[in-house]
């Protein structure tokens, strides 16, 4: 494999994980910490939201990130001929 | 079926069904005993490491915590989960490519160093070894309280149990043994996590019944509230009513610890080894993506009913010993005040308080995990903010006025203005293990749990002492010790070697037990430095070593050591040296991995920068992990 195709691979790569690291950080030490006090004003049926965050929504989340970035990658895999 | 018969059928058979996995999943080779031969099944996988991961604690503790904490206990929630999160995306896709057996593997190859391999190895052992004493104290403890037999002889049972499976099925027999354990102790888990949600909330799932309406009228000791009432908002103003000066969804930690101690539980969580091996027995760098999304998909199983378990808790206690007579609640039923019991349950009215329905609360008091002190002198229990007492209950062997156990604790009184002032200590431990008594569940849901702790905590032990046991022989006896001066390669035969792993297997079981049953009086404390000590030296070290091809071997010493030694100091300091003696910047000894381990990268990064580049045949490896095609199995030397 030549240098300027797994260096396009790696780049890419790096900015799927940048981008679900982001949703993973807002999610979890945003909503669940920095600003839980914020969405607590928000009441949704029996939660106030940051509660919410931090006890249930930030692991839904979290499932679903991985989920998404093994689907991604292996759509990258392929697009670069790097599967296995 | 009489409760004991049920627990002994229950747990006998899980125990029976993990030895014949066993002896199916015999280890032939040393690639089976470290990475089971690296043909599991991604979902199989994801079930072993969930099992892997949870632990005593977690089954145990964890919605203690929770339900003692409040929306503080979000940190261990999303830090022990969202760990996963990296470990997938910056952690085992790349280890799987690398391709070795164990992590001070990768460490000593990748920076081409038998120094750091030599660190990453005490490491192992270390954080290892004090997450096992944990272990193998919560088997004594399920076994003492559920089998009736001392705690002693139930941590030399579980000890028997492991090395059957451990030392004869490595990694292999684990692996399959776990996906068992899983299966047990998540439905021992869920099963009276639903019951108690359908008995609070009248919701089947507690991740919703969290955020339902309470399915009846809740006499908090001061105030009635109605049915009707969302769970978490009758919690809050009991928490109002009872003194408590912060409600139950609001946080107390401040968000500068509670911050730091989410990181380094998340960064802990993705550098333990025994979590990072699970990834080398799968097949493929695609498997080992998605194989931590089913892990985490698993795990969260559990997880989520967490909250809902902590609150369906907080709540049920209070509204059933608040005010209640303790000679008539606690005595031994009789044969009427059972049928008039079950009558009243039958009807679907609330039993809990009746008389004699509250005899698991003298169990337990036998137990010492909880302890009622009147006070008052009423004969009734009253439930609180603040401690009734100092300390845990020391118990004089005689018995009061109602027949409670007397304790020779100094009692504290209730801050001023306090409308009902507390007389009872409960041990967090027994928010799981006695829920289902307290909440008066069939007797099989108790034998069920009986079954799910055990699996809990042997999976755990398991999965580490195998970590031990290739530490030992793969890194320090096959790469450092046993090592061709020459090739590099180890000296040992695939046949010796794979005895030595079994004999520091053995070894480990053996010091895994003396700490079982003579427990370091810190066990609790420790956590902190596993944690803390992973994410200070194995998260970043991997982590550099896979994005950063200018890391070289100074470097990375130099930033292990600086980590690793700023953790230790400053946990040694402030937990076992002075409690909270030395705090800096208010950082709390849970949370200091974290500072740990930003040292750890800063440090590395300006050393490295500052001394000569690696190798080009180590530049070359990094390339290589950095594209899955051409992974294979993992490998010997």
């Amino acid at each position: 494999m030549d240098t300027q195709k797994a260096q396009a691979y790696w780049k890419e790569n790096i900015t799927t994980i940048m981008q679900l690291m982001a949703v993973w950080f807002v999610v979890s030490y945003g909503c669940g910490i920095l600003f839980v006090d914020l969405l607590d004003t928000i009441q949704i049926a029996g939660f106030k939201l940051g509660f919410w965050f931090a006890q249930q929504g930030s692991m839904y989340v979290f499932m679903i990130l991985i989920f998404i970035y093994a689907k991604r990658m292996n759509a990258i895999d392929e697009k670069y001929d790097v599967t296995e | 079926m009489d409760l004991q018969t049920l627990i002994y059928l229950f747990v006998g058979a899980s125990f029976a069904l993990y030895i014949g996995i066993a002896i199916w999943a015999k280890a032939g080779s040393t690639k089976d005993f470290y990475v089971a031969g690296g043909g599991v099944h991604p979902v199989a996988n994801g079930m072993a490491t969930a099992a892997d991961w949870m632990s005593a604690a977690s089954f145990i503790s964890l919605a203690g915590i929770v339900s003692l904490l409040g929306r503080d206990g979000a940190a261990y929630l999303m830090g022990w989960t969202g760990g996963y999160v990296l470990l997938a995306m910056l952690l085992a896709p790349y280890l799987r490519k690398f391709g070795k057996f164990t992590v001070p593997d990768f460490v000593g190859d990748r920076y081409y160093s038998d120094f750091a391999r030599t660190v990453a190895v005490i490491c192992v052992i270390f954080v290892s070894f004090t997450y096992v004493a944990g272990q193998m104290r919560g088997v004594g403890v399920v076994f003492s309280r559920f089998l009736q037999v001392d705690v002693n002889t139930g941590v030399i049972i579980g000890m028997g149990i492991v090395f059957f499976y451990a030392v004869l099925g490595g990694m292999k027999g684990i692996t399959y043994t776990q996906v068992a354990q899983y299966c047990v102790l998540i439905v021992a888990f869920v099963v009276p996590a639903v019951f108690l949600s359908l008995q609070v909330t009248g919701t089947f799932l507690p991740q919703l019944g969290l955020g339902s309406t309470i399915a009846f009228d809740f006499n908090n000791g001061v105030q009635t509230i109605e049915q009707g009432t969302y769970l978490l908002t009758a919690l809050d103003q009991t928490f109002t009513d009872l003194g408590f000066s912060i409600p139950y969804t609001e946080g107390r930690a401040g968000v500068w610890n509670t911050f730091l101690l989410c990181v380094a539980l998340m960064a802990g969580t993705a550098g333990l080894p025994h979590v990072i091996v699970r990834f080398f027995t799968v097949p493929r760098v695609r498997d080992a993506r998605i194989s931590a999304g089913w892990a985490l998909l698993f795990i969260s199983i559990l997880y989520t009913s967490v909250p809902g378990v902590a609150a369906f808790a907080r709540l049920n206690l209070i509204k059933n010993v608040q005010n209640n007579d303790y000679a008539t609640w606690t005595a031994e039923c009789t044969a009427e005040q059972e049928a008039a019991i079950v009558a009243a349950r039958n009807s679907g009215a609330d039993a809990a308080r009746m008389p004699c329905a509250g005899n698991w609360f003298a169990t337990w008091e036998k137990g010492g995990l909880i302890g009622w002190m009147d006070k008052n002198g009423d004969g009734k229990i009253q439930f609180a903010n603040g401690a009734a007492y100092k300390g845990k209950p020391s118990f004089t062997g005689e018995t009061g006025a109602s027949g409670e156990r007397l304790m020779s604790n100094e009692a504290v009184a209730a801050p001023a203005g306090q409308a009902i002032e507390n007389e009872l200590y409960v041990d967090r431990d027994i928010i799981v293990l006695a829920n289902p008594e307290i909440a008066r569940l069939p007797n099989w849901v108790i034998a069920l749990i009986a079954a799910g702790g055990l699996a809990a905590a042997l999976s755990t032990a398991a999965g580490l002492l195998l970590v031990i046991s290739a530490a030992i022989s793969h890194d320090l006896l096959g790469r450092v010790i046993f090592k061709d001066k020459a090739t590099g390669k180890s000296t040992m035969s695939e046949k010796n070697e794979l005895m030595a792993a079994r004999g520091a297997a053995v070894a480990a079981i053996l010091v895994a037990g003396y700490l079982g049953i003579n427990p370091p009086g810190f066990v609790a404390q420790v956590v902190a430095f596993a944690f803390g000590l992973a994410a200070a030296s194995f998260f970043p070290v991997i982590i550099n070593g896979i994005f950063d091809k200018r890391m070289n071997r100074e470097g990375a010493i130099a930033g292990m050591l600086v980590g690793l030694i700023f953790t230790f100091t400053y946990i040694v300091l402030n937990v076992f040296v002075e409690k909270n003696g030395f705090i800096v910047a208010d950082i709390k000894p849970t949370g200091v991995g974290t500072i740990g381990m930003l040292l750890h990268f800063v440090v590395a990064y300006f050393v490295s920068r500052a001394t000569a580049a690696p190798p080009a045949e180590i530049q070359q490896m990094v390339e290589d992990i950095r594209i899955p095609r051409g992974a294979g199995e993992a490998t010997a030397h």
